[in-house]
Formats: structure tokens, C-alpha cells, sequence
């Protein structure tokens, strides 16, 4: 396939779904628009968090204090007037008087994760292995206890309320793209096969000239600034929200998309946010008791995430690398396929 | 009061409140000791130990032997995890292990809100236990559940080191837990040894938990949660993979925690849990070894 057609592929997937996204709430139910915004919110979240975890080989499992610290922020930026005087009456003058559109509040989000990833990665990617894991998570509790504490710009541990809910489905595609077109770029480029070298072999690595420690850095700033722009979505989305929501439970399922998918390929990640949000949707459905015909299978909340847990077992056990592994699926191998089957 | 009785009152409690983390940072050392893995589903099987406990005494047990019971449970649930889905990603990469064992709370805690519901389920003492003891004119309390919890850890861990110094198996764990090839070579059931590792690390677990629900009052899926993280950093603190580091690092822990509510001003207790947080992510940087265990390169 030469460079203009897949070019011309490209542009053609970008106009369908454009034209898919602002057509949709006309096409389908809100319950379907609903759930293709919080894929594209997850996707971004899981692709970002795969750029660390999959791509440098360094699990961390603190991707979710961006999106929490994202999410608040932006938040606090774009609530109205109104809202932050009734919600927020002991906010400082300074940030009381700041009022900004969802956009820049996003972008901000996303730029004040990555001052923060710089903060506490260039300590942390030192570690490897379990350390840097355990290191990332304590992280995580770090900003869930600030932002249950610091309750002059959070509201603690009540719920934050408020935020307009600007995240709209062309919204969100949007930023999935960009997202998908800017990682595609630096993975595929020399700076992610260094990313790769580093997950493979540090002392390789090193011998070829890689410096190790800036390499697994820029992996996860780049990652933290797209936690931060999804987390600001999530929020916009949300409207309210509160400090739990940005803890364990979410990080498990991103984890679980991630893995499910492929963590070492982006196009597996998008897979595996598609795969595990379908999967769950259906297993919530069936929770919450249903009729067979004569039999009445009662509620049995808690079901959904157990299949969950144990078809990520059996990933680890028998295909550990996730349905796609290193592969990604393109355009040109799609019609390699294609062409390959018309000629069997 | 005076200053010594105060300082004497935050002794006790630190002490009861470490002898819980280090029975739980025990079980995890011993199991990253051995299988070089970050056991997440080790905090749940406080929860299985609180569960079968109640469950036993609600079906008419006395409390000794519903205890007893339960750390039995909490025994057994660690062998069949260990067996069912650690063994068959049994030396694969380190976040293989951990990923496998993130998915196995996920279903342990869910299968708890699935059985018990996720409400807080009330966890019933018998009365010669619901008492407490007063010294100095109430200056300084603590009560049997104190009492019971340092006696039971003193027990237990006199136990655990009368077995791994003492006993084959017990040697056994050490010379796996030091090089688990080398092991496998000179005739050592390795099966065998995790078998059992898994067995105590969890009935520890069990035990924790019995004692963590008697001074909470209640039993629920999430409980072994928080102390699971606090046993984390008692355990890096005192070296991960040492037994006596984990051990040590639990009582540090402790003292730590009641230290900061008792000492400093009011301001800073919220952010307690963040503070050792940040002391854990301090020794993974500057100690990383811990302060009980040899060199070891996990940095860069």
C-alpha cells in the first residue's frame, strides 16, 4: 500500500467519523452516545497509560492521580461564577476571579500534569520493576488524600458539583484522535524504538548510547499530559464527581483494558477499552437478575467484575501479552489480509 | 495528665496498632521472598479471615474456634489462589505476577460483595472480651482487643520463628526464599514450600484480620484494602523479602502513625496516610533495600 493511499485512508476514517460523531445523537439513543463518549474518554486514558507501562516496560500504577488532579483542576477553572460562590465560597481571590472555557481548562489540565509528572517521575523512574509500582501507587494515595484534605478547592471528600458538562461526543473523538495520530507518531518514531529498547534490555540500551532515565521520563509526561486532558474530559462529562471515583477501582478496569488489549501496541489498547467496556455493559445488564423463561436469576452484583478478574487471569496465564501483542492492526495489513483470503 | 502517662497511652496503642501491620507485612515479605512477587490479594485474605469467622460463629462455634476457624479459612483460600492462578504464571515477568494478583483482589473483594453484600456487617464479641482496662484513674486505657492482639502476634511470630530456624520445611523456605534454583537442585520440593509459605503467609493474614474486625467492630469486602498498602510500606521499610525487616517495619509503622496523630498539630493528622506515603516512596529511593537486607540492585 503506498504512502498516498493510506493517506487517503486516514482522511477518509477522520471524515466518517467526524461526520459519525456530530451526526450520532441523531442516529442513535442517548444510552449509545453515552457509552461511545466514555470509550473514547477511556481509550485516550488507556493508550496514554500504555505509553509508560507498555511501550518503557515501567508498570505504574499511578496513571489515575493525573486524571483525578486533571479533572479537579479543569474543573475548578471552568465552573461558573454562580457555582464556585454557592460550592467554593473559601477559594483564593486569585483563582476565584480565573474563569476559563472548557478548552483551555483541558489544556491546562493537561500542561499542569506534565509539570507534576516532571516532579515526581524524575524521582521515581529510577525504580523498575515491583519499586516503581508500589513507588506509582503511593502516588496515587498521595493525591487522594490531598484532594480529600484540601477542601477549600475540592469540596474533600463530598462530592465536587458543577462543572458544565461540555464533553460531548465530537468532543471526546476529537481529542481520541489527536491523541491516537501524536502517539502513533512518537511511538513509531526513533524516540519510542528507544522506549522499546529500554523495556527490552537496560544495559543494551545503555551500551547503544540510550540515556535510560530521560527515555522512561518522556514516556511518562507524555502519558501524564493526555491523563490530565482525559481527566478533564471525564470531569466535563461527569459534572459531578468526587475523590473515590479517582482511586483503585478505576485503575483497575483501565488496567484491564490495557492488558486485555496488548500493552506493548496502541491499536490493542483501543481494542481492549472496546472489548472490556462492551463486555461489562452486557455483564451489568445481566447483574442485575433476569428471567430465563421459568427460572428467575436473582441480582448478583459483584458478577460482572469477577468475570472480569478471571478472564484477565486466564489472559496472564495463556496469552500474557494481550490479544494483540506487539502488532498493530493498520490499514495495510487489514488489506493484506483482505487480499490474502480473496486469493485462497 | 502527665506527659508520661500521655506518652505511655501512645505507646500502647502504637504497639497494637504495629503488631497488625507486621503480622500482615510478615506474609507479604515471605511470599515476595520466595516467588520475587507483590502479592495484592494478600489484604484479602484479612477479609476471607473476618468473613469465616463470623460465618462460623453465626452458625453456633464459640468464638476461640470460630477464630480458629477463620484463620484456617484464610489458610486455605491462600493455597488455592496460590494454586489456581499463581502457579501457572509462576516465573514469568514480574508484572505478570502482579497483574495476576491485582485480578485476584478484584475477585476475591467482588465475590465478598457478592456473598456478604458491600455494607459493613456488624462483627459480635463475646462480653469477656468487650471490656476495658483502666489505669491511673482512666489516664491510660487499653482494652482485652489490645491485649489479645499483642499476645496473639507475640505467639504467632514466636511460632513462625521456632519453624523457619528449627524446622525442614521451615529451613527450606529460607534456602528457596535465598535462591530457589539452587533449591530445586539440591533436592528441595519447591512446590511444596510455596505450598506452605502461602499456608502461613495467609493464616497470618487470617489472623490480622479476626483482630482488625474485633477492634473495628465490623467486617466488610473492602477492610483488607488500607492495611494491605501500610504493609507494603512496613515491609520495604524493613527490607522486602526479610521476615525480621517486616516485622520491624511494622512496629516503626505503627509508632509512625499514632506518633503523628498524637504529637503534631491537628492540621497534619488528615495527611497522615500521604506522609507515609511519601516516607515509603523516600526508602525505595534512598534505601531501597530496606534496613534489615543485603544489597541488592533494583535502581538504575
Amino acid at each position: 500500500m503506498s504512502r498516498m493511499q493510506s493517506l487517503l485512508a486516514v482522511v477518509a476514517v477522520l471524515a466518517v467519523m467526524g461526520v459519525f460523531s456530530v451526526s450520532a445523537p441523531a442516529l442513535m439513543n442517548d444510552y449509545f452516545v453515552r457509552i461511545l463518549t466514555v470509550m473514547c474518554i477511556n481509550a485516550m486514558l488507556v493508550v496514554s497509560m500504555g505509553l509508560a507501562n507498555g511501550f518503557t516496560g515501567v508498570f505504574s500504577l499511578g496513571h489515575m492521580g493525573f486524571v483525578g488532579v486533571g479533572a479537579y483542576l479543569s474543573g475548578v477553572l471552568s465552573l461558573s461564577d454562580a457555582a464556585k460562590a454557592a460550592y467554593l465560597p473559601d477559594l483564593p481571590a486569585w483563582i476565584a476571579g480565573l474563569h476559563l472555557a472548557f478548552f483551555p481548562s483541558t489544556l491546562v489540565a493537561g500542561l499542569v500534569c506534565i509539570v507534576l509528572a516532571l516532579l515526581v517521575g524524575a524521582p521515581l523512574m529510577r525504580l523498575s520493576g515491583h519499586f516503581v509500582s508500589v513507588a506509582t501507587l503511593g502516588f496515587l494515595i498521595i493525591v487522594n488524600v490531598v484532594l480529600i484534605n484540601a477542601d477549600v478547592y475540592t469540596r474533600g471528600a463530598r462530592t465536587f458539583t458543577g462543572v458544565p458538562l461540555e464533553t460531548t461526543l465530537p468532543w471526546a473523538m476529537a481529542w481520541l484522535l489527536l491523541t491516537l495520530v501524536v502517539l502513533a507518531r512518537i511511538v513509531y518514531s526513533p524516540k519510542g524504538r528507544a522506549w522499546r529498547a529500554v523495556r527490552e534490555d537496560i544495559i543494551a540500551a545503555q551500551a547503544i548510547g540510550i540515556d535510560v532515565l530521560p527515555t522512561r521520563l518522556s514516556a511518562f509526561v507524555i502519558g501524564a499530559f493526555f491523563a490530565g486532558v482525559g481527566g478533564s474530559l471525564y470531569g466535563h462529562y461527569l459534572g459531578s464527581f468526587s475523590p473515590a471515583g479517582f482511586y483503585f477501582a478505576y485503575t483497575f478496569s483501565l488496567i484491564s483494558m490495557l492488558v486485555i488489549g496488548g500493552m506493548r501496541s496502541i491499536t490493542g489498547a483501543v481494542l481492549g477499552v472496546v472489548i472490556v467496556s462492551l463486555l461489562s455493559e452486557l455483564l451489568r445488564n445481566l447483574e442485575r437478575g433476569f428471567d430465563i423463561g421459568f427460572v428467575a436469576v436473582p441480582p448478583l452484583y459483584g458478577a460482572s467484575q469477577i468475570v472480569l478478574g478471571i478472564i484477565l487471569i486466564l489472559i496472564m496465564i495463556f496469552r500474557p501479552s494481550g490479544v494483540m501483542g506487539d502488532l498493530e492492526l493498520s490499514f495495510g495489513r487489514i488489506a493484506a489480509l483482505l487480499h490474502k483470503g480473496r486469493k485462497e | 495528665m502527665s506527659f508520661e502517662l500521655y506518652i505511655t497511652q501512645q505507646i500502647i496503642n502504637a504497639v497494637s496498632l504495629g503488631s497488625l501491620y507486621a503480622l500482615v507485612a510478615i506474609g507479604l515479605s515471605m511470599i515476595f521472598g520466595i516467588l520475587r512477587m507483590t502479592n495484592f490479594a494478600h489484604g484479602d485474605m484479612m477479609m476471607v479471615g473476618g468473613f469465616s469467622t463470623l460465618v462460623l460463629q453465626n452458625l453456633g462455634l464459640g468464638f476461640g474456634w470460630a477464630v480458629v476457624g477463620g484463620i484456617g479459612v484464610g489458610a486455605l483460600a491462600g493455597v488455592i489462589v496460590e494454586r489456581t492462578a499463581y502457579r501457572p504464571v509462576r516465573g514469568a515477568p514480574e508484572v505478570t505476577l502482579l497483574l495476576t494478583s491485582l485480578a485476584v483482589t478484584y475477585i476475591l473483594e467482588n465475590l465478598g460483595i457478592l456473598i456478604f453484600t458491600s455494607s459493613a456487617q456488624n462483627f459480635p464479641l463475646p462480653d469477656w472480651m468487650d471490656s476495658a482496662f483502666q489505669l491511673y484513674n482512666g489516664q491510660i486505657t487499653f482494652t482485652q482487643i489490645n491485649l489479645l492482639t499483642v499476645a496473639l502476634t507475640g505467639v504467632a511470630l514466636t511460632a513462625l520463628g521456632w519453624f523457619v530456624t528449627r524446622t525442614d520445611i521451615g529451613l527450606g523456605m529460607r534456602a528457596a526464599a535465598e535462591d530457589m534454583g539452587a533449591a530445586h537442585l539440591v533436592g528441595l520440593d519447591v512446590n511444596r514450600l510455596i505450598v506452605v509459605a502461602f499456608a502461613i503467609a495467609s493464616g497470618f493474614a487470617g489472623l490480622a484480620g479476626v483482630l482488625w474486625a474485633a477492634q473495628s467492630g465490623v467486617v466488610e469486602p473492602y477492610m483488607g484494602f488500607t492495611p494491605l498498602l501500610k504493609a507494603f510500606v512496613a515491609a520495604i521499610i524493613g527490607g522486602f523479602g526479610s521476615i525480621a525487616g517486616a516485622l520491624l517495619g511494622g512496629y516503626l509503622l505503627g509508632a509512625l502513625e499514632v506518633f503523628i496523630v498524637a504529637f503534631f498539630p491537628s492540621e497534619i493528622s488528615p495527611y497522615r496516610d500521604a506522609i507515609v506515603f511519601c516516607l515509603l516512596i523516600a526508602f525505595l529511593l534512598f534505601r531501597p533495600n530496606g534496613l534489615l537486607k543485603r544489597t541488592q540492585e533494583v535502581k538504575l
